[in-house]
């Protein structure tokens, strides 16, 4: 199977990419068909993990040759030893996850570093379509109605910077970016994240206790 | 499928049994009980080219009542001739492709197809062991395969792949050799059998010891314990599949009839089905074979020493790459005891992929052709550097 090219994968996942030190250890949970670990295997030397519940999927990475755990990220993560990884990802992901703060204690524990992004629910088209429809907002990045959503959360730039604070983490890095789900284009928003970012990826580390 | 299309295109054609005997008195082979066992044959079969660098070795394990046969045919043509037991997985272009790796499959000590079992002479009383033969464990098993690699010159292994006993015996390679292990497939195992394991395997045991036939184990050329041992296979018949498919491939149906014959005949298909496994093994398997395996089976337990391996025990030895497979359907060895063996690798350290396949055939499904499995070995096996 042909790896795809750096302009192949999907924007938010290039830029998460680019994050990463070479030779580092990665775990990616729900890594889908693998397209960001297979680019880091070859990009950057990285030893990776991934861990996809779909069985087709996790079956369609393994057969690429990447290590892949088929299985409920929420449990795999808890047989690594403390410090497993140089950085853990969780893409796209969060707002599906049920407990989501324990679920970053866990990530902070195997990892050193623990990359998150979520589409941004303060974007200015969501705030405009409840303003002015009065309805549950829809976007590309979140097109599900709310009777059939798999997205269980709504999260703001803003709700995250508090509650990775709250839970003791300290942002390293924060990314907004504007692109559509899927796509291999896009842009960093640089000014009015909150408003114009589609996406916010945080890198984020546990806080220090002296 | 088209057999004679198969056998052109796919198939590594040809395969001879071969033989290698060592261990002869007084050097025997000390076994994990204590006891030692010489000389020792070991009857196996290759596939493929070994590679200058004897790089490219794949072992391949086989289960309970498997053999040496894993490909091929015996004759020219092959014609009217069952192929090997995991045809469908190892030939040119297939999950272990043929044309990339040298393939080795022996035989288990303790069995019957070729192997030194209870059905071999003791050459200490020039007749069959029987019951004189010691016990072997799936330790011992690797014990005599390490042998039989070190007369072959071949000091490295790709991987080692089987299912079942078989998964046991990769799992026991990684403990006793892992420096000789680039990477382990085990299928529809487990680190050690549950009680409903062991059940089923002491109903095949009594069942083989209560047929008068057996008369502790001393039945060589004499009347054989056919009635017992077929049993004990019905029994095994039934932990291989699974509820599932038995409703799938039997339901209630009749076999050959339109009413119940109100009495003890087969009424039932499946009931006709389980009769045919067990007349069609004692053609070919020994009944002492199947007490000896199936308790190997049961003494199996590396729960500690899988705990004790790996590079975070000891920073000499390197990661081994892990594919491990389990089906939905598999009663005998469910996926939990495949996730018990995962979160034992993880914590040690090693490289671990994992992946359940839906099938609904129960634990016998790695033997089935299916493209799922044989793709993700293919692709497993070609990421391995």
């Amino acid at each position: 199977m042909v790896l795809p090219d750096t302009e192949k994968i999907r924007f938010d996942l290039q830029i998460i990419g680019s994050t990463i030190e070479p030779e580092s250890k990665v775990l990616d949970l729900g890594c889908g068909s693998g397209d960001l670990l297979a680019w880091l295997e070859k990009n950057k030397n990285v030893q990776c993990t991934g861990i996809e519940q779909d069985k087709e999927k996790a079956a369609h990475c393994i057969a690429r040759g990447l290590s892949v755990l088929q299985g409920d990220l929420n449990e795999e993560v808890d047989d690594y030893p403390s410090s497993s990884f140089d950085y853990v990802i969780l893409s796209q992901t969060l707002q599906q996850v049920f407990e989501p703060a324990k679920l970053l204690r866990s990530l902070a524990r195997i990892g050193k570093k623990v990359i998150v992004s979520f589409p941004n629910f303060s974007h200015y088209s969501i705030r405009l379509q409840l303003l002015l429809s009065g309805r549950a907002p829809k976007s590309d990045q979140l097109p599900y109605s709310w009777y059939d959503t798999p997205n269980i959360r709504v999260i703001t730039l803003k709700d995250f910077r508090k509650f990775s604070r709250d839970v003791g983490y300290t942002i390293v890095k924060e990314i907004a970016i504007n692109t559509n789900p899927a796509s291999s284009a896009g842009h960093i928003v640089h000014l009015f994240t909150d408003l114009r970012a589609t996406y916010g990826i945080y890198i984020i580390e546990k806080t220090a206790i002296n | 499928m088209n057999r004679a299309a198969d056998y052109n295109n796919s198939s590594v054609g040809r395969v001879e049994k071969q033989y290698y005997s060592f261990a002869h008195p007084p050097d025997r082979l000390l076994l994990e009980s204590g006891a030692e066992l010489g000389p020792v044959t070991i009857a196996y079969e290759t596939y493929g080219t070994l590679s200058r660098e004897k790089d490219n070795c794949i072992l391949v394990t086989h289960a309970f009542s498997g053999d040496s046969h894993a490909a091929g045919y015996y004759q020219d043509e092959g014609k009217g001739e069952k192929p090997g037991w995991w045809d469908a997985m190892i030939g040119p272009d297939k999950g272990i492709d043929t044309d990339k790796y040298f393939v080795i499959c022996p035989n288990i000590l303790g069995s019957c197809m070729g192997s030194t079992g209870p059905g071999s002479d003791n050459p200490e009383t020039a007749g069959p062991y029987g019951l004189d033969f010691p016990m072997v464990t799936i330790g011992d098993m690797v014990t005599a395969q390490k042998a039989l690699l070190d007369h072959l010159g071949i000091a490295q292994l790709h991987t080692v792949v089987g299912g079942s006993i078989g998964g046991m015996q990769v799992l026991e390679w990684c403990i006793r050799y892992p420096e000789m292990v680039r990477a382990a497939i085990p299928i529809a195992t487990t680190m050690r059998h549950s009680a409903l394991a062991i059940a089923f395997n002491e109903i095949a045991r009594q069942s083989i010891m209560a047929d008068p036939n057996w008369n502790d184990g001393n039945y060589y050329g004499m009347a054989r314990p056919d009635m017992g041992l077929a049993v004990a296979r019905m029994v095994g018949h039934v932990t291989y599949l699974s509820d599932e498919a038995m409703r799938r491939k039997f339901g209630r149906r009749l076999q050959d009839k339109k009413n119940f014959s109100f009495g003890f005949d087969a009424d039932f298909q499946i009931e006709s089905y389980l009769r045919h496994q067990g007349t069609k093994f004692v053609h070919r398997f020994d009944a002492n074979s199947v007490l000896y395996i199936t308790k190997a089976s049961d003494y199996f337990d590396v729960v500690e020493s899988m705990n004790r391996s790996g590079p975070l025990n000891d920073i000499h030895q390197g990661k081994i790459k892990y594919l491990i497979v389990s089906y939905t359907s598999d009663w005998l060895y469910p996926t939990y005891q495949a996730k018990e063996l995962i979160k034992t690798l993880k914590r040690t350290g090693q490289n671990v992929s994992f992946c359940e396949i839906e099938a609904d055939c129960g634990h016998d499904a790695f033997l089935i052709p299916d493209d799922r499995l044989s793709n993700l070995i293919g692709g497993f096996l070609n990421g391995i550097a």
